[in-house]
């Protein structure tokens, strides 16, 4: 069986490739994409040339915005994005852990005034990127545990 | 210099930041003048806090400015069905300043972006409380003139003590400074944090009298019971960072320790030369009256 079979080409819509092996169903998660309606495929420990081992996914129907390529970078920092129209590959990028983080993660510290009723979302400064080590800028509380966390 | 028109947080001053506070607390420490005169300073404290709250009327008055204040017992009925958010967009209409005491970590931070007025932290639960660090700075800056090449010992409770992380950070942004820790193997400096002291040296030292020996400044925090589980282990361990007066004989050395104290300190030493902490204290009104006059003058910031 070619390689054709396991990745079928989609007309429109995002493929993601370059996931670390095993964290497929992460990025899943971090989408919000299983109740959507959109055709999600995942192909899990395909065999990579750069990566050993990595994973794909293919959302059809579906171009990702800028705030979800940031959630993505979170567990998958060196995914590439392919968006397709056409069944062409009309953009090809990489996920950049920006400098900041919005509102999709929660601050774990229960003493945060984000966590208090206030009206004010969390937001983090990225301060380590192997691994991913957030701060908070209300409360500055540091935090590694960036899956346990997303809202 | 400063990081913007509020002081929110040590990790915003950069070393030029903390050298215009103390230089202008320096100036003002004896100063009562109107150079403030028309200007209302709202107090909101919604946990008890005393001496940080009369320090801050105190360095307002001192300068000729008015101040309007709420304590935790108004605080919190004002706080009934109401988000710090809106009081503070509230009590900003009729104020120039307000300075913030909250139980909530970040809470400074955020009432800053609702407020259209300055704003000064003055304690967000256990997060920061810069006006303190900052006055540690300047009685160390005004002992000995500056801070570059300081050695410093903090002993105690390294650990859950804010007041020691923020004076390591803001010390990391000098030359050449030694900080030697002395403390229980339970209460030690964070790892994470001694990972972000770029600049600065870090020594573990074993046990107070061998880190005293070649330190300037001996900067003691209280150890407190409920860090451990067995009371006889506290007792051994809190008594092994009592300060008496022979550890502190003939040294040329200031002993510093942000207060309240309990028994960590023999009062003995209170009258000696080398004990500075109601001096230190006291240094907190000065640079009080330099950030008020930083982020209230006309025409300056």
């Amino acid at each position: 069986m070619g390689r054709e079979l396991k990745v079928s080409s989609i007309e429109r819509g995002t493929v993601i490739d370059h996931i670390r092996a095993g964290n497929a169903l992460k990025v899943v998660r971090i989408l919000g994409i299983e109740g959507s309606g959109a055709t999600v495929s995942i192909v899990m420990n395909v065999s990579s040339g750069t990566m050993g081992r990595k994973d794909i996914l293919k959302v059809e129907d579906r171009t990702l915005s800028r705030e979800e390529v940031d959630k993505i970078a979170l567990v998958a920092p060196g995914a590439t994005i392919n968006i397709i129209e056409d069944f062409e590959v009309v953009e090809k990028h990489g996920v950049e852990l920006p400098g900041e983080i919005g509102t999709i993660l929660g601050c774990p510290n229960e003493g945060c005034v984000t966590n208090s009723g206030e009206p004010v979302s969390p937001r983090f400064t990225v301060v380590g990127r192997e691994p991913v080590r957030l701060r908070c800028v209300y409360c500055e509380e540091e935090t590694e545990d960036v899956e346990e966390n997303l809202l | 210099m400063l990081p913007g028109r509020d002081i929110i947080s040590m990790m915003d001053l950069s070393r030029e930041g903390i050298e215009e506070v103390v230089d202008l607390a320096g100036e003002l420490e004896d100063e009562r003048s109107g150079r403030l005169e028309g200007k209302l300073v709202a107090l909101l404290f919604y946990e008890p806090s005393t001496r940080t709250r009369l320090s801050f009327e105190a360095a307002s008055k001192m300068l000729g400015a008015e101040t309007i204040s709420i304590d935790s017992k108004e605080a919190s009925s004002m706080a009934k069905g109401e988000t710090l958010a809106d009081t503070v967009r509230v009590v900003e209409g009729y104020c120039d300043l307000i300075v913030l005491r909250h139980p909530a970590e970040g809470s400074a931070r955020m009432a800053a972006e609702f407020s259209g007025v300055p704003l000064i932290n003055a304690g967000d639960g256990s997060n920061e409380h810069p006006t303190q660090t900052l006055l540690d700075l300047y009685t160390i800056w005004k002992w000995r003139g500056g801070l570059d090449g300081l050695t410093v010992t903090v002993a105690g409770d390294l650990r859950y003590g804010r007041t020691v992380h923020s004076l390591a950070r803001a010390l990391a942004l000098f030359e050449d400074v030694t900080l030697t820790t002395v403390s229980p193997d339970n209460l030690r400096l964070p790892e994470d944090l001694v990972g972000q002291l770029d600049g600065l040296e870090v020594r573990e030292g074993d046990d107070l009298e061998g880190a005293v020996e070649s330190a300037e400044v001996l900067y003691l925090t209280r150890i407190q019971r409920e860090r451990f589980a067995d009371p006889e282990e506290y007792r051994k361990v809190a008594g092994s960072y009592r300060v008496m007066p022979e550890l502190l004989e003939g040294r040329d050395l200031v002993l510093m320790h942000p207060l309240p104290r309990v028994d960590e300190i023999s009062p003995e030493v209170d009258d000696m030369p080398q004990g500075r902490y109601f001096e230190q204290s006291a240094n907190g009104v000065a640079v009080r009256k330099a950030l008020l006059s930083l982020l209230l003058e006309d025409g300056d910031g």
